[in-house]
C-alpha cells in the first residue's frame, strides 16, 4: 500500500529546511505542502512501500495502507526503528496481532570506518588485489581461481 | 529556456549512482585516490542511505563463496552461474567477481551488518551461496562506510544524471544531469566515469497497475539509467536480452529464496501436483543445463508457466506442509512449540526486511503460513544484470584471468575509454547480488583510479555542446510554460504527452509485442518488428514529453532511459535466433535451442548515424 500521511500528528519537520519523509524517499514522492505545513504522498500509484520514509518520521506521522487494487482493507504492519532494533507491529484483519523485534546494526551509527580494522594491503594499483585485502579474504590471500 | 544555473565540478573520478555497486567503488576509489593525489565524485538520484534495490533492506547475502573454510572454489562458483545462465556468461568476470566477495561480505560484517551465525559460531547459509542476515538496515551501513571514505563535500545526492558527455576522441570525459530539488544544471568533469545506476523496471507493464503499479518486484526508481548512460556514450552491450522474471508470492511480490532453501518448501498447482516432478521430461529438451543441478531458474519458472497456461492453477508454496516437516522434526513437543515460534518468526522477518508489502498482505488475508498455503506467480519481467538476469555493458576482464579477446587494458571499463562498469551496469556476469555487486564496484573503480592515474589529461567536451545539452535536458519544462495554455486539462493537451502516458505507452509495447505478462511472455519475429515500428513513434514523441516540475523533469528522463533499454531488449530478442532462456521469454518462431548460438548477442548504437549494429561474440572460457 502506499504511504501516507496522518494529519495532525504531521508537524512538517517543524520547518527545517528538509523534511525527513522528503530527505529519505527512494523515489521521490514525499512534498511538504508549506501552506498547511503538511506532507503528502505526490505520486502514490509509484510507491514500493519500502517504508523508509515511515521508519524515518520523527513524530509516527506516516504509515502506509495496502495497494487499494489487490489488498483487503483493515491490516496494518508498523514499524518503531530504533538504533540498533526494530520492533514491528503486525495487525490482521481479523484482529490477531502479531510483535517481531530483528536487530538491525551491530555498531554504533556512524562509527563505520571504511577498512573495517583490516591491514590495507598492498600499494600497487596494477596488483589485483583491492583495498584491505588479502587480511579481509581470511583465507590468506587472494582465493585461487585455478 | 526554464532558467537553471550551471555549476560545474571537476574532479578525477566519477562514480554516476549511489547503490551497492557505487558505494563498493566509493570506499575503493577513495583509498586509491588519496594515495594518488585524485579526487572522487558520487552522484545519486536519491539518498545513499535509502537509495536503490536495497533501500527496503534484505534478509540474505546472496553471494558468499566461503573459501576460506574450504566450502567451495571460485570455479564452484562459475559452474554455477554459467549453468544457470545456460552457457552464456563470461567466465573471467565471474570469477574475478567471486575470489573478491567474501572480503566484501567480511567488510560487512565489521561496518555493523547482523549477520547470522550458528552455535560455534559460523555464518548461517540460507542455501549454497546464501547467508541469512538481519537486513533491514543493510543499506544504510553499506552507505555509511561509503560516506564516510568520501567526505560530504564530494556527494551529490539528489541530482539526476542524465547523459554521458563523450570527447572528439570517443572517450568518457563526465556526466551531466539535473538537481531534483533546485534549479541547477551539473555537468561533471572527469577522467574517468564508473556507471553504476542499476537496472530497470517499468519497462514492461507490471501487473497490477492500479494504486499498486508501484508494487513491482524490482524497485520503481531504478529505471534503466545505466543501459541508457553507456549506450549513449558508444559502449557495447551485452546480454540484453536475458531480462529476469522472478517467481515470488502473487501481488505483493515478497521473496521466496528463503521458503526454497531455508525451509525446503515445495511448490505445487492447483491439483497438488509438483510441476518439478510431473513436467520433469521438459528439462531434457534444455540440456545439458537442463540437468543440471539446481535446475536453472528460468528452466523452473518454464515448468510452472507451462501448467499455468494449460489452466492448472493457481500455484502454491506449501508453507504449511514445510513448516511441519521442520517441527516434525524435533523430538520433544515442548521443543517443538519454541521450534515453530522461531520459524513463525523468521518467515515473518523474510518479508518485514526485503519486502513489507507481502507482510500486509499476509495480515490483510488472514495469512497463516503454518496453517495454509500461500500463491506464487511469475512477475512481469525485469533488467537486473547482477541477479538473474545477465544484461549490461560489455567489458574488459581482469588482466590476470582474462582471455586475450576479453581484454582491453583495465577491468571492467567498457568500449568506451574511461568509462567503466559495475553491478547492474555490467553485463554477462550475473549472479552477483547486493555483495557481488559492491565487489565489483571495488573492482571497477581502483581500475577506474589506475586509468586516471595513467591517463591525465583530461578529455573535454566543448561548451556549446553543453548548452546544447542542457537545452534538450530541460525542454520538457519549457513545452509545458509555453503550451499548458492549449487546454482546460493540464492533462489533455495535444502539444505535449505527460510522462506518466509515456511510460504506459511504452509498458503497452513490450508487453504485447516482446512477451510480456499478457502474452505468457512469448513472442515472435513479425511482433517483434512491429513493436519496432511502434518504439520509433514513441521516440519521434519522446521530444514532446512534458515536465510541470523537477519531479516530473526526472520523470520524463527515466522514460527515456527506459526506452532506450527497451529497444535495445528488443533488437537483441530479434537477432538471437532461437529460445535459449524460456522462461524468460519464449520465440514461438524459433521454439529451441541451437548450437551455433551459444555465443554473445550484443549490439552498439552509433550515434553518427542513430544506427544499431549486432554483434555476435565467441564464449571463451576460463576453466
Ligand atoms: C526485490 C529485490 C530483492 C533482492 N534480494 C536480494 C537478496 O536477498 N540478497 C542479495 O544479495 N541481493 C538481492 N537483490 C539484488 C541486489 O539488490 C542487487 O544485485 C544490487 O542492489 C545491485 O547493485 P547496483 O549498485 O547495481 O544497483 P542498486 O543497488 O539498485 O543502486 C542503483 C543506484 O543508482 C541510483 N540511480 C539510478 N538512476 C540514477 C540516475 N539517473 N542518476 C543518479 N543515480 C541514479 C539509485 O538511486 C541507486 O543509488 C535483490 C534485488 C531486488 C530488486
Ligand atoms: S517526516 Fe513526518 S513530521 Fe516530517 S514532514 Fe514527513 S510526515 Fe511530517
Ligand atoms: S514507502 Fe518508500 S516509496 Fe513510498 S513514499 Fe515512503 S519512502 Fe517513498
Amino acid at each position: 500500500m502506499p504511504s501516507y500521511v496522518i494529519p495532525d500528528k504531521c508537524d512538517g519537520c517543524k520547518a527545517l529546511d528538509k523534511t525527513a519523509c522528503q530527505y529519505v524517499c527512494p523515489n521521490d514522492l514525499m512534498v511538504l505542502d508549506k501552506e498547511k505545513m503538511k506532507a503528502y504522498n505526490q505520486d502514490p500509484a509509484m510507491c514500493w512501500e519500502c517504508m523508509c520514509c515511515v521508519k524515518i518520521c520523527p513524530v509516527q506521522a506516516m504509515e502506509v495502507r495496502g495497494y487499494a487494487d489487490f489488498v483487503p482493507l483493515k491490516a496494518f504492519v508498523t514499524p518503531l526503528r530504533s538504533s540498533d532494533s526494530i520492533l514491528w507491529t503486525v495487525k490482521f484483519r481479523n484482529g490477531t496481532l502479531k510483535r517481531f523485534k530483528f536487530p538491525i546494526r551491530t555498531t554504533p551509527e556512524g562509527s563505520a570506518v571504511p577498512d573495517g580494522g583490516f591491514a590495507t594491503g598492498t600499494d600497487d594499483l596494477k596488483s589485483p588485489l583491492l583495498f584491505t585485502e588479502p587480511e579481509s579474504t581470511k583465507c590468506g590471500g587472494l582465493p585461487k581461481v585455478k | 529556456m526554464a532558467n537553471f544555473e550551471t555549476v560545474e565540478v571537476t574532479t578525477d573520478v566519477l562514480i554516476c549512482g549511489g547503490g551497492m555497486a557505487a558505494c563498493g567503488a566509493a570506499v575503493e576509489a577513495a583509498y586509491w585516490a588519496k594515495k594518488n593525489n585524485l579526487k572522487v565524485t558520487l552522484v545519486d538520484k536519491a539518498a545513499m542511505d535509502r537509495s536503490g534495490a536495497v533501500a527496503m533492506g534484505l534478509s540474505a547475502i546472496n553471494q558468499y563463496v566461503d573459501v576460506n573454510s574450504g566450502a567451495n572454489t571460485v570455479e564452484d562458483y562459475v559452474e554455477y552461474v554459467r549453468n544457470d545462465l545456460m552457457g552464456i556468461t563470461r567466465e573471467d568476470l565471474v570469477a574475478n567477481i567471486a575470489r573478491h566477495v567474501d572480503s566484501t561480505v567480511h567488510l560487512f560484517e565489521k561496518w555493523g551488518l547482523p549477520i547470522w551465525t550458528d552455535a560455534d559460531g559460523k555464518y548461517v547459509h540460507e542455501g549454497r551461496w546464501q547467508l541469512m542476515i538481519n537486513g533491514e538496515s543493510y543499506k544504510v551501513v553499506v552507505a555509511e562506510a561509503a560516506k564516510n571514505a568520501l567526505g560530504a563535500d564530494n556527494i551529490y545526492e539528489r541530482v539526476f544524471i542524465t547523459e554521458p558527455l563523450v570527447d572528439d576522441a570517443g572517450n568518457c570525459v563526465g556526466a551531466v544531469g539535473f538537481s531534483v530539488r533546485e534549479n541547477k544544471f551539473y555537468v561533471f568533469k572527469a577522467k574517468a566515469v564508473v556507471a553504476a545506476m542499476g537496472g530497470a523496471v517499468h519497462v514492461f507493464k507490471p501487473r497490477s497497475s492500479g494504486e499498486g503499479l508501484g508494487r513491482s518486484w524490482y524497485p520503481p526508481f531504478n529505471s534503466g539509467a545505466s543501459a541508457y548512460f553507456t549506450i549513449k556514450a558508444g559502449a557495447e552491450m551485452t546480454c540484453q536480452e536475458v531480462r529476469f522474471i522472478p517467481v515470488r508470492f502473487k501481488d505483493a511480490y515478497g521473496p521466496v529464496g528463503a521458503w526454497f532453501l531455508l525451509f525446503k518448501s515445495r511448490a505445487t498447482n492447483g491439483l497438488g501436483e509438483n510441476y518439478m516432478e510431473t513436467r520433469r521430461d521438459e528439462l531434457e529438451k534444455w540440456k545439458p543445463y537442463g540437468l543440471v543441478k539446481p535446475v536453472p531458474a528460468n528452466l523452473r519458472n518454464w515448468l510452472m508457466m507451462l501448467d499455468v497456461m494449460e489452466g492448472k492453477g493457481p500455484i502454491y508454496m506449501r508453507t504449511e506442509e514445510a513448516i511441519q516437516k521442520i517441527v516434525d522434526d524435533v523430538p520433544d513437543p515442548k521443543a517443538q512449540k519454541k521450534k515453530l515460534k522461531e520459524v513463525e518468526s523468521e518467515a515473518w522477518e523474510d518479508f518485514l526486511d526485503m519486502t513489507i508489502s507481502q507482510a500486509i498482505l499476509w495480515a490483510a488475508t488472514n495469512t497463516f503460513p503454518e496453517e495454509a498455503p500461500s500463491e506464487i506467480a511469475a512477475c512481469e519481467p525485469y533488467f537486473i544484470g547482477s541477479h538473474s538476469g545477465a544484461s549490461g555493458a560489455w567489458v574488459s576482464g581482469p588482466e590476470d584471468l582474462a582471455p586475450e579477446e576479453y581484454f582491453w587494458g583495465y577491468a571492467n571499463m567498457t568500449t568506451v575509454k574511461g568509462l567503466f562498469a559495475a553491478g547492474d551496469a555490467s553485463g554477462a556476469s550475473s549472479h552477483k547480488f547486493s555483495s557481488g555487486s559492491h565487489a565489483e564496484g571495488r573492482i571497477a573503480a581502483k581500475s577506474a583510479v589506475r586509468y586516471a592515474v595513467e591517463n591525465p589529461n583530461m578529455g573535454s567536451v566543448d561548451g556549446g555542446k553543453i548548452d546544447e545539452l542542457k537545452a534538450t535536458i530541460l525542454k520538457p519544462l519549457d513545452l509545458f510554460e509555453q503550451s499548458q495554455g492549449g487546454s482546460t486539462d493540464p492533462d489533455v493537451n495535444p502539444n505535449y504527452i505527460r510522462p506518466k502516458q509515456f511510460m504506459f505507452r511504452l509498458q503497452k509495447i513490450m508487453d504485447e509485442y516482446a512477451g510480456g505478462v499478457s502474452t505468457n511472455f512469448t513472442t515472435n519475429e513479425q511482433l517483434l518488428n512491429k513493436g519496432l515500428e511502434l518504439l520509433d513513434f514513441l521516440r519521434e514523441d519522446s521530444e514532446s514529453l512534458c515536465a510541470e516540475g523537477h519531479h516530473e523533469l526526472m520523470r520524463c528522463w527515466e522514460n527515456i532511459h527506459r526506452m532506450w533499454q527497451a529497444e535495445a531488449h528488443v533488437r537483441t530478442i530479434l537477432f538471437r535466433d532461437e529460445t535459449r532462456w524460456p522462461g524468460y521469454y519464449f520465440r514461438a518462431d524459433r521454439p529451441a535451442m541451437k548450437d551455433d548460438w551459444k555465443v554473445f548477442a550484443n549490439c552498439k548504437y552509433n550515434a553518427a548515424d542513430g544506427k544499431w549494429e549486432m554483434i555476435k561474440r565467441d564464449i571463451k572460457t576460463v576453466y
